[in-house]
C-alpha cells in the first residue's frame, strides 16, 4: 500500500497548480539546477565520457543482475549484515517492521529516500505506534505539511520560506512564540536543533541507497546534511532500503558513476558527504550501529529487465531531467500525481502502477528532448514514453475521440489521391472563413488550443494545388 | 565546401513541404523553392501527404509505418529530400529507420532514404555551403529554436548565419530560445492548459526582448507562439525562417489578415 | 517459493539466462576480480605539489577552509589559533588515533577530550585516511583511532591531513583501503566529505551547518 495516487486526475492537477499562485512563486527556483550543472559539466572536460562509462556499467550490471545480486549478498553477510528480500511494496513494509519490533523501537529517524516514498513506510509506521522522523531538511518541512516530495532531490522546493516559518511555528510549540524566525539561518538552526535530539534518541535509523556494491557488499549514500549520516551511525540498528538495480559491481564502477551523479542533479563535482556502509559496527569500534539490515525491493524491476523498459532501470535518480522539463517548470512535481515526477516519473510510473492509472504522464510531453539531452545515464526518455503510448493505443486506452481522429487522420495520409480530395477543398473553405481576420478564435475539436489561443487561419489554396497548376505537372 | 554551379544543378532536391506548410501556408514551401533553385538545384514535388509523426507519436506504429512506406517510394529519385521544418526532418532522418527496426530490408531502405534527408537551412549551409543569401527585410527580430531541429539535427547556427546575411534584419538573442515553446503537436490540443501555460512563458520572453519580428523553423512552434502572441494583444509579428531568407515577405505575418499588413 | 527465490527466478526468466551458465559467471568473477578503472579525470593528477594545490583550490572552492603546516608538532598551535580567530571556545575532541595523540597539545592550553561524541561537542579534530586532489574530499575511516561520530555531531570539525596521503583521485583511496583492509573488505564507515555540511532546501538559499559541521578547517601537514 503506497501514497495515493492522483495521476489519473492529471489535468485537474495541472489546472490547480496552474492556478496556486504560492507554487507559480515557487517553482521558478527549479531553474537554478540549470546553470549549475552546465557550469559543473563544462569544468570537467570528461564529462561526456563519463556518461558513456556510466551507462556501460549499468547495462553490463543488469545484464548480470542475478550474479552480481548473488555476491552482493554474500559479501554483506560476510561483514556480519543481514539481506531480506521484499517481491512488493507491503512485504518490504512488512520486513521493516518486524526488525523494528524486535528491538521495541519507538523512534525512528530516516534518511532521505524515495524508495520508502514508494513503499509508503512512514504511513505504515505510525500506524503501528511508531514515530518515523524524517531528518533531511526539506523531507522534514513536507512532513511537517503532511505532503510528498515534489522532487526527487529538493523534495520541499514548492514550499516558500514563509510556508516553513508558520509550519515551524505551529509544530514547534515548546519553543518562544516571540522568537525570530525571519531568516532562512534561523529557520536552520532550529531544525537542526529539534532533530539533532531526534538523531540522539532514535532506536532505528532507516536510510535509502545510492548505490550497492557487490564488490565489498557496502551501501552508499549521498548527501549534503549530514543527516544520513547520523541517521545511520547513532541507532542500534541501521536499516538500508534499496530497489535492486542499485547494485553496482565495484568502488571503482561508483567512482565512474559518482562523477555525473553530483553534477547533474545539483551541479557539485562531490556531495558533502560520501559514505560507504559496511556491515555493522566492529569489535573495538566506538559507535556505530550494532545491526546492518539491507531490504532489497523488487517492485517490477526484475520483470522490466531485457524488456522494452530496461533502458529506464540505468536511472540513478539525479532530478536532472525535471529541472530542465518545460512540463515539470509549469506545474511541479505533485500534479504528477505520485512519488516520481517529471520525465523520469512519466516513464517509471506506468511501470511501477500500471499504464491504465499512470498512462497520462507518458503523454503529456512535447518530446522536446531536453530530458534525454541531460540525463547521465544516457536514457532515451522520449521515446520510452512514446513506447508507452504505443501499448496504450495497442491496448485501446487513448481517448476514443482522439484515436478516432487519428485514424481518419493516417486513412488519408496512407492514400495520397483520396488526401488530395479531402483536405484541398477543406482547407480552401477554412481559408476563406478565416480570411477577414486571418485566424479563429474558436474552431470545432481544438478548443485545448483555441481555449488560450488564436489558430491562424490557412492561406487558402494548398502548396501542392499550387504547385500544379504552377508547374502544371501531375506528378 | 563548394560545388560548382554546374555541378550543383545537378542535384535534384524533392522538397518535403510537410503538411502544415502545404494546408496552411504555402508561401514557405514557395520560400524553400527560391532558396533551393537559387542555391542551383533542381527542386521536384513529388505527391505527398504526411511524414507520419503524428501517428507515430501517438503511438500507432502501424499507421506510421504504412505512410513511411509511402514517403520513401515518393521520393525515390532524388539526391536529397529538404523540409522547411525540425519536427518533420527529424521524423525522417531519425526515426524513419526504427519505424523498420523489426524488417531487415525495410529498415536497410529506410536508412538509406533518411540519410539524405535534410532540414532546410541546415541543408543550404552544411550540404551546399550557402553563406548568405540577397533579401531585405527591415525589422528586429527575435529566432527560436525549434526542438527537434535543435537536439534532434543540430539545427542552431544555420539560420542565424543565414538571416546575418539579410539586408536591414538585426536579430536579437532570445532568453530561453533553446526552450520548448509547448507545441509538440497533439500535445497542443490533448494537454491543451499545459500547453497553453508553456507558450505564455515564451511569449513573455519574446516581447522581453523588443522585437517586432518571430521567427523559427517550424511551421507549428511559429503557429503555436503566434496565436498566443495574439491572443495576448501583442504586436510581434510572426514568419518561418525561410519567407524572410527568400525575400518573400510580401504575404501577411502568421495569423494576420490582408489589412493590416503594413509592410 | 520464497521472495528471494521469486526474484532471482524473474531476474533469470527476464534476462533468459539459466542459474548455471558459466560464462557469464566466470565474465562476473572476472570482472569483479580485475574492477577496472574507467575514466580518470586530469584534474587530480599531477606531483604530489600540484595535487596539494589541486586539493587546497578545490576544498577552499566547497567553502572548507585549508591551512598549511611544515610539521605534525605545529597542528594543535594551528588548531588554537583558528578556535581564538574565530571567538571559539578553546575546547577539542579526538579518538585515539596516534598521528594526533602524539602531537604535543599541552602548549596550546586547549582542553581535550577523547573518544567518541555524544553531542555536546563545539569541536573536534580527526585525522584523515587520505584526501582526494580530484574534488578536495577527504576519506575518514570509522574505528576507535578517528570515531566517526566526530565527525558530524560537533559544529566545528578539524581535520589532518598529511601531505604523502593527498592521492589523485577516489580510485586511488580505493586502492590504498584494499591494501589496508583486505580485498572485498572495508571498515564499518568510510566517509567522503567535502566541505563543511550544507542545505538549499529553504528558497534554494545556500546554508551551511545543516546537521553536520558547519565549518571544515582543514589542517595539511607537508613534511
Amino acid at each position: 500500500m503506497t501514497v495515493a495516487i492522483t495521476t489519473p486526475r492529471f489535468k485537474d492537477n495541472v489546472h490547480d497548480a496552474l492556478n496556486d499562485q504560492r507554487l507559480q512563486g515557487a517553482l521558478p527556483h527549479a531553474r537554478n539546477f540549470i546553470g549549475r550543472r552546465a557550469e559543473a559539466a563544462a569544468r570537467l572536460p570528461e564529462f561526456d565520457a563519463l556518461r558513456d562509462s556510466a551507462r556501460a556499467i549499468k547495462d553490463h550490471t543488469l545484464a548480470h543482475l542475478d550474479l552480481y545480486l548473488e555476491t552482493y549478498e554474500r559479501k554483506v553477510v560476510e561483514a556480519g549484515g543481514h539481506v531480506h528480500y521484499a517481491r512488493d511494496s507491503d512485504e518490504a513494509v512488512a520486513i521493516i517492521l518486524d526488525i523494528c519490533k524486535a528491538r521495541d523501537a519507538k523512534v525512528v529517524t530516516k534518511g532521505k529516500s524515495m524508495v520508502s516514498e514508494e513503499i509508503g513506510l512512514n504511513a505504515a509506521l505510525e500506524r503501528e505506534g511508531i514515530n518515523a522522523v524524517e531528518t533531511d531538511l526539506g523531507e522534514y518541512v513536507i512532513q511537517l505539511r503532511g505532503e510528498a516530495p515534489s522532487h526527487i532531490i529538493a523534495p520541499a522546493i514548492h514550499v516558500t520560506r514563509d510556508d516553513i516559518e508558520a509550519d515551524f511555528r505551529r509544530a514547534h510549540r515548546d519553543l518562544a512564540p516571540d522568537r525570530d524566525l525571519s531568516q532562512p539561518e534561523q529557520l536552520l538552526s532550529e531544525a537542526r536543533a529539534i532533530l539533532r535530539d531526534r538523531f540522539l534518541s532514535a532506536d532505528v535509523g532507516v536510510t535509502g541507497a545510492n548505490f550497492l556494491v557487490a564488490e565489498t557488499g557496502t551501501s552508499i549514500i549521498v548527501t549534503n546534511e549530514g543527516n544520513g549520516d547520523l541517521t545511520q551511525t547513532l541507532p542500534k540498528v541501521h536499516v538500508v532500503l534499496a530497489s535492486l538495480e542499485k547494485i553496482t559491481p565495484t568502488l571503482n564502477d561508483v567512482a565512474q558513476i559518482l562523477r555525473v551523479l553530483g553534477r547533474s542533479a545539483t551541479g557539485q563535482d562531490m556531495s558533502v558527504y560520501t559514505t560507504l556502509s559496511t556491515g555493522p559496527r566492529r569489535a573495538g569500534d566506538p559507535d556505530g550501529p550494532e545491526e546492518y539490515h539491507v531490504v532489497l525491493l523488487d517492485n517490477g524491476r526484475s520483470a522490466t529487465l531485457g524488456g522494452p523498459f530496461a533502458d529506464m532501470l540505468r536511472c540513478i535518480r539525479c532530478g536532472a531531467c525535471m529541472n530542465h522539463c518545460p512540463v515539470y517548470h509549469a506545474v511541479g512535481g505533485h500534479a504528477y500525481g505520485w512519488v516520481y515526477p517529471g520525465p523520469m516519473g512519466a516513464v517509471l510510473t506506468p511501470l511501477l502502477i500500471g499504464v491504465a492509472e499512470g498512462g497520462h504522464l507518458p503523454n503529456a510531453s512535447t518530446f522536446c528532448g531536453r530530458c534525454e539531452a541531460v540525463c547521465p545515464m544516457r536514457i532515451p526518455l522520449p521515446n520510452l514514453m512514446r513506447a508507452w503510448r504505443e501499448r496504450e493505443f495497442e491496448r485501446r486506452l487513448t481517448p476514443p475521440l482522439a484515436r478516432a481522429a487519428l485514424r481518419l487522420w493516417a486513412f488519408f495520409a496512407k492514400r495520397p489521391a483520396l488526401y488530395r480530395l479531402a483536405v484541398e477543398p477543406a482547407t480552401r473553405a477554412l481559408g476563406l472563413i478565416g480570411r477577414r481576420r486571418g485566424r479563429f478564435v474558436w474552431l470545432p475539436f481544438a478548443s485545448g488550443w483555441t481555449r488560450g489561443r488564436d489558430l491562424a487561419a490557412p492561406q487558402g489554396a494548398t502548396f501542392q494545388s499550387r504547385w500544379r497548376a504552377k508547374s502544371g505537372a501531375v506528378r | 565546401m563548394s560545388e560548382s554551379p554546374a555541378a550543383k544543378a545537378q542535384l535534384r532536391v524533392g522538397l518535403f513541404v510537410t503538411c502544415l506548410v502545404d494546408l496552411f501556408r504555402p508561401t514557405v514551401g514557395f520560400a524553400a523553392v527560391k532558396l533551393l533553385e537559387d542555391a542551383g538545384c533542381k527542386v521536384v514535388v513529388p505527391k505527398q501527404t504526411c511524414c507520419g509523426q503524428p501517428a507515430f507519436n501517438s503511438g500507432d506504429r502501424a499507421d506510421a509505418q504504412a505512410i513511411a512506406r509511402r514517403t520513401i517510394d515518393a521520393f525515390a529519385g532524388c539526391d536529397y529530400v529538404v523540409a522547411p521544418s525540425g519536427s518533420c526532418a527529424g521524423m525522417l532522418a531519425k526515426h524513419y529507420p526504427d519505424l523498420f527496426a523489426d524488417e531487415p530490408d525495410m529498415a536497410i531502405k529506410a536508412a538509406a532514404f533518411s540519410a539524405k534527408c535534410c532540414e532546410l537551412t541546415s541543408f543550404l549551409v552544411d550540404k551546399l555551403g550557402v553563406t548568405s543569401v540577397v533579401a531585405r527585410f527591415s525589422g528586429v527580430a527575435a529566432y527560436h529554436d525549434s526542438c527537434s531541429g535543435l537536439r534532434e539535427l543540430g539545427v542552431h547556427d544555420q539560420p542565424r548565419k543565414l538571416l546575418a546575411s539579410v539586408e536591414g534584419l538585426s536579430l536579437v538573442e532570445l532568453d530561453e530560445a533553446d526552450v520548448c515553446c509547448g507545441f509538440g503537436g497533439t500535445f497542443a490540443v490533448k494537454y491543451g492548459e499545459l500547453s497553453d501555460a508553456i507558450v505564455a512563458r515564451k511569449s513573455d520572453k519574446i516581447v522581453a526582448t523588443g522585437a517586432d519580428t518571430l521567427l523559427a523553423g517550424d511551421l507549428g512552434c511559429l503557429m503555436n507562439m503566434a496565436g498566443k502572441l495574439q491572443r495576448q494583444g501583442r504586436a510581434v509579428k510572426a514568419r518561418h525562417v525561410a519567407e524572410v531568407l527568400a525575400g518573400m515577405t510580401d504575404e501577411p505575418a502568421i495569423g494576420e489578415p490582408a489589412e493590416d499588413d503594413a509592410r | 517459493m520464497s521472495a528471494r527465490d521469486e526474484i532471482f527466478a524473474t531476474i533469470r526468466r527476464s534476462l533468459r539466462v539459466g542459474a548455471f551458465e558459466g560464462p557469464r559467471r566466470d565474465a562476473v568473477a572476472a570482472r569483479l576480480a580485475r574492477a577496472p578503472a574507467g575514466i580518470i579525470p586530469r584534474r587530480g593528477q599531477g606531483e604530489a605539489v600540484e595535487r596539494l594545490a589541486t586539493f587546497k583550490f578545490e576544498a577552499e572552492r566547497v567553502q572548507a577552509t585549508v591551512a598549511e603546516v611544515d610539521a605534525a608538532a605545529d597542528v594543535p598551535a594551528e588548531i588554537a589559533r583558528y578556535l581564538r580567530d574565530n571567538n571559539l571556545p578553546a575546547t577539542l575532541r579526538f579518538g585515539d588515533d596516534k598521528r594526533l595523540t602524539d602531537m604535543p597539545w599541552a602548549p596550546s592550553a586547549l582542553e581535550i577530550a577523547r573518544g567518541p561524541s555524544e553531542g555536546d561537542d563545539l569541536n573536534a579534530v580527526s585525522a584523515a585516511f587520505a584526501a582526494v586532489a580530484e574534488t578536495g574530499t577527504l576519506a575518514l575511516v570509522s574505528g576507535p583511532d578517528n570515531p566517526t561520530t566526530l565527525n558530524f555531531l560537533p559544529d566545528n570539525h578539524f581535520v589532518v591531513v598529511f601531505a604523502a596521503d593527498v592521492v589523485a583521485d577516489v580510485e586511488s583511496v580505493f586502492a590504498r583501503l584494499k591494501a589496508a583492509y583486505g580485498a572485498g573488505a572495508l571498515p564499518r564507515t568510510v566517509n567522503f566529505i567535502t566541505g563543511p555540511s550544507r542545505s538549499a532546501d529553504i528558497e534554494q538559499t545556500l546554508l551551511l551547518g545543516a546537521h553536520g559541521p558547519r565549518r571544515l578547517h582543514i589542517v595539511v601537514v607537508k613534511s
